[in-house]
């Protein structure tokens, strides 16, 4: 279309109803065939059953946010949930089986257009092609190559013969003919650049989140399984082996992150990997690393609480808790990034920095990041050469050698001849319980020192907008994509939007800003503005609006520029 | 053979009571270490909270003192991270099975190759004088007002149940046969208990030096140590408690050889460099 519409498709279907194998088709085969391609799933908390929903955008062009806009709905499965059904506009095409679904969709606006999926489905094989019937009517819509389609069947299903392979295509195929039909329905789809998105690769948050550890050094992972968190450990234990990576299910979060204390003390790079809750239990075992300087990084997923709250959906309601974790005091690293390439290179970092400093990295990310996907190009994945910064100790090795950046000498034992100590005590240099006041100063200011550090090598805010902005719109994490097209719609001459990337420390760039701009505007998934509070905090500058989203779900692009454009007049 | 006194630290202040049975464990763990001929620098001891778990401060090795309860994952960490070292896990009764007796089911069940000694005095000495998970019922303290009336933890049983592959028990008033029992455990390729009595002289005045001396035996040469039921039947003993090694088992598979990180190449993780190019590979493999 000459207007370079995307297309935006929601697939619904109760769980077991291969809503992922839609996901995983359409990503592909739509990659290849030149489209840029972004997804993001919302899940019930069950096994079977319930209503689940995928969103897919199609686009000629790079998206990377949550849209309402529902141009296609394809339901596998009766019971879609009202959530998904106050989406549908008179521009909905609402694809289904009306043997199935009935008459659900009577009332509502959209153009209804049956589709036999069982009928055909039976005919391809099976009723378990229903999905694939499905991903094939969106790749006809779009006119996707029929030869990147095949060729995914071959390399997916290569290995169970060509029976598995052959009515997988033909289900794919008799979709493909179905969606070319109606295909004009979409008129103002813009068609892919072709070849544009060749070099570029299909990665979820999950995968950003687990190579970019790896890239950063990460080689011990323990976890108790939590959602959204739990694919991060799922991915380093497939992967275990070609990565060399250690690997354990424990049997509670206390003891996920003291193994990976005991593991960083003896030089391993651990990384634990939990939702809220289970970061609340290791609360104490964080603290341990930040008295004993061991490096550590802890991928925080978060989903709505307090306790148990909305355990599949998504929140921005952690922030207090991860600059807050711990007690006493001790300096921290917070990382948030927005997006999936952040995913990567933000985790990568926080273990660059938990070495650098031999402090401890929270990366913050959420059920919706976690659970997105989309195209990347491989070279914005970016991570430095993973380096533990370890010495090899002499005789009379002192651990906490109390030098003038804070930054001790690190050896490990093994690492030489001296002897290695680690306490959670106030300790003296060598790491002995010395119940000293004039040491516990020393030692404290040894490691805020090195707080100041994280404060000047920092990760820089995100600023987009004009040179002569006035206005800024601040948001962090996975929200950041959203608020962002939401204002490239809203073309507001004055305002910019800066994403904060580093929560903590508060670095100087995001002082700077805030003290530029004359108007602050907040937003952020959580009911309590708590990036809102924080740079208050810190800066003193209370904001003149904000726009909030603590329902479970993401914000969509349309609901920021509503709220947006409602908060600018 | 070593002298037990190069883990010695001249410096260290031993803040134990008295006539406490803790010195004697201290003497036990040199001299077992020394016996092997091991080299400060090659032992970790890995310990939690508690009178105990100070026992790395007053000798020369590495050492992590962790938090209470959780020795025994940190130790397990250690080990994971570096097979070479030779880890050793040390803390009282409170600490092992009270606060971290839920690491203790599941380190047992992992089975990592390291020794635990738990210093059992069947009492709160850090804390002055509540009720440990292995008093014994009845005993009057200033918490348990009315007498102990939970069953207490029997620690070897639970162990042998949980399938660990060395336990044993000893005395701190027998200095050789608790180092004895150190270098067994040490040795083991596994997770390895040694459940040490030990009297606190300034809180339970019931399980003294004399009633430890009074309640304990040596076992018997004709002990078969790997046959589990019969080791099973001598850890529930409890009118007179048998001391040596109840119950060994050679060749189980430890933790680290369960994260096939050292299949082929035993270099401990500090020394490693992570192979950035497979994540390149991985990265250009997704379509």
């Amino acid at each position: 279309m000459a207007s370079g519409k995307d297309l935006s498709v929601v697939i619904c279907g109760g769980a077991g109803y291969g809503v992922q194998t839609v996901e995983d088709i359409l990503a592909k085969v739509l990659k290849r065939s030149g489209y840029h391609v972004f997804a993001t799933r919302e899940y019930m908390s069950r096994v079977r059953g319930g209503n689940n929903s995928t969103e897919i955008r199609i686009s000629s062009t790079p998206v990377d946010g949550m849209v309402d806009e529902i141009d296609l709905l394809v339901v596998l499965s009766p019971g879609v949930r009202e959530n998904i059904r106050r989406r549908i506009t008179q521009n909905t095409v609402i694809a289904a089986d009306r043997s199935s679904v009935g008459e659900e969709f009577e009332k509502t606006d959209g153009a209804f257009f049956d589709v036999p999926l069982g009928e055909m489905a039976k005919e391809a094989g099976g009723a378990v092609y229903a999905n694939v019937i499905a991903a094939g009517l969106v790749l006809g819509i779009v006119d996707a190559s029929t030869d990147q389609a095949e060729e995914y069947f071959l390399s997916r299903f290569g290995k169970k013969g060509d029976k598995v392979v052959d009515e997988n295509r033909s289900a794919c195929g008799k979709g493909l003919e179905l969606g070319r039909s109606i295909a004009d329905k979409f008129p103002d789809l813009a068609p892919p650049k072709k070849d544009d998105t060749s070099s570029r690769r299909v990665m979820n948050g999950v995968q950003a989140v687990s190579l970019g550890a790896i890239a950063g050094g990460c080689d011990f992972v323990t976890a108790y399984p939590m959602s959204p968190a739990t694919g991060v450990l799922a991915f380093a234990a497939q992967n275990a082996s070609d990565f060399g990576l250690a690997v354990e299910q424990v049997e509670d979060e206390i003891s996920a992150v003291n193994m990976a204390v005991g593991a960083s003390y003896a030089g391993a790079s651990p990384m634990v990997t939990t939702s809220g809750g289970g970061f609340s239990l290791m609360y104490e075992g964080f603290s341990l690393a930040g008295v004993a300087e061991t490096p550590l990084v802890v991928h925080l997923a978060q989903r709505p609480g307090p306790a148990t709250g909305m355990a599949t959906r998504t929140e921005q309601g952690d922030l207090n808790l991860a600059v807050h974790a711990g007690h006493g005091e001790f300096p921290r690293l917070v990382l948030a990034p927005g997006t999936i390439e952040e995913a990567y290179s933000l985790t990568a970092r926080a273990f660059e920095i938990a070495h650098r400093y031999q402090v401890q990295s929270v990366v913050m990310t959420d059920q919706y990041l976690l659970n997105t996907f989309r195209d990347v190009d491989p070279d914005d994945l970016i991570a430095a050469k993973p380096d533990k910064c370890l010495v090899t100790s002499g005789p009379g090795y002192r651990r906490y050698e109390d030098v003038p950046n804070g930054v001790s000498p690190r050896s490990v034992p093994g690492l030489g001849k001296g002897i290695v100590g680690c306490d959670s005590h106030e300790h003296d240099e060598e790491g002995h319980v010395f119940e000293d006041f004039d040491l516990r100063v020393r030692m404290s200011d040894k490691r805020f020192r090195k707080g100041e550090l994280l404060k000047e090598d920092f990760v820089p805010a995100d600023i987009r907008g004009p040179e002569n902005w006035t206005r800024l719109v601040l948001c962090w994490g996975s929200t950041g994509p959203i608020v962002s097209e939401a204002l490239r719609d809203l073309k507001l001459p004055d305002t910019a939007l800066m994403r904060v990337r580093q929560i903590w420390p508060v670095a100087e760039d995001v002082a700077a800003a805030v003290e530029r701009a004359d108007e602050l505007i907040f937003v952020e998934g959580n009911h309590d503005g708590q990036l809102e509070n924080l740079i208050k905090s810190v800066t003193g500058r209370s904001a003149q609006g904000h726009l909030r989203n603590y329902c479970g779900l993401q914000f969509s692009v349309e609901q920021v520029r509503m709220g947006l454009s409602e908060i600018l007049g | 053979m070593t002298d037990p006194r190069i883990f010695d630290l001249p410096e260290a202040d031993l803040a134990w009571c008295p006539g406490c049975g803790d010195f004697k464990i201290l003497e036990a763990l040199k001299k077992a270490l020394a016996d092997m001929d091991m080299a400060p620098e090659d032992v970790v001891v890995v310990s939690g909270i508690g009178q105990a778990a100070k026992t790395p401060h007053f000798m020369k090795c590495n050492f992590l003192n962790g938090l209470h309860g959780r020795a025994l994952s940190h130790a397990t960490g250690v080990k994971a991270a570096n097979p070479k070292l030779t880890v050793v896990a040390v803390g009282g009764d409170g600490d092992m099975y009270g606060e971290g007796g839920n690491h203790f089911l599941h380190t047992v069940r992992r089975n990592p190759d390291i020794a635990n000694f738990v210093y059992n005095n069947m009492v709160y000495g850090l804390t002055k004088g509540q009720a440990s998970p292995t008093s014994p019922k009845g005993m009057v303290t200033p918490v348990q007002t009315r007498g102990v009336s939970s069953e207490p933890v029997n620690p070897l049983a639970l162990a042998i149940v949980q399938g660990a592959t060395f336990v044993a028990r000893a005395f701190s008033g027998d200095v050789d046969h608790t180092a004895e029992m150190m270098k067994a455990a040490i040795e083991h390729r596994g997770y390895a208990l040694v459940d040490i009595f030990q009297p606190c002289v300034s809180f339970n005045k019931t399980n003294t030096f004399k009633w430890f001396k009074d309640h304990t035996y040596r076992l018997e040469d004709e002990h078969d140590s790997s046959n589990r039921s019969a080791a099973l039947s001598l850890a529930m003993e409890t009118e007179r408690f048998p001391l040596g090694i109840l119950y060994r088992e050679e060749g189980r598979p430890t933790f680290e050889d369960s994260l096939g990180i050292y299949e082929k190449d035993d270099t401990p993780l500090h020394r490693r460099s992570p192979d950035v190019d497979k994540v390149r590979e991985t990265i250009d493999s997704m379509t």
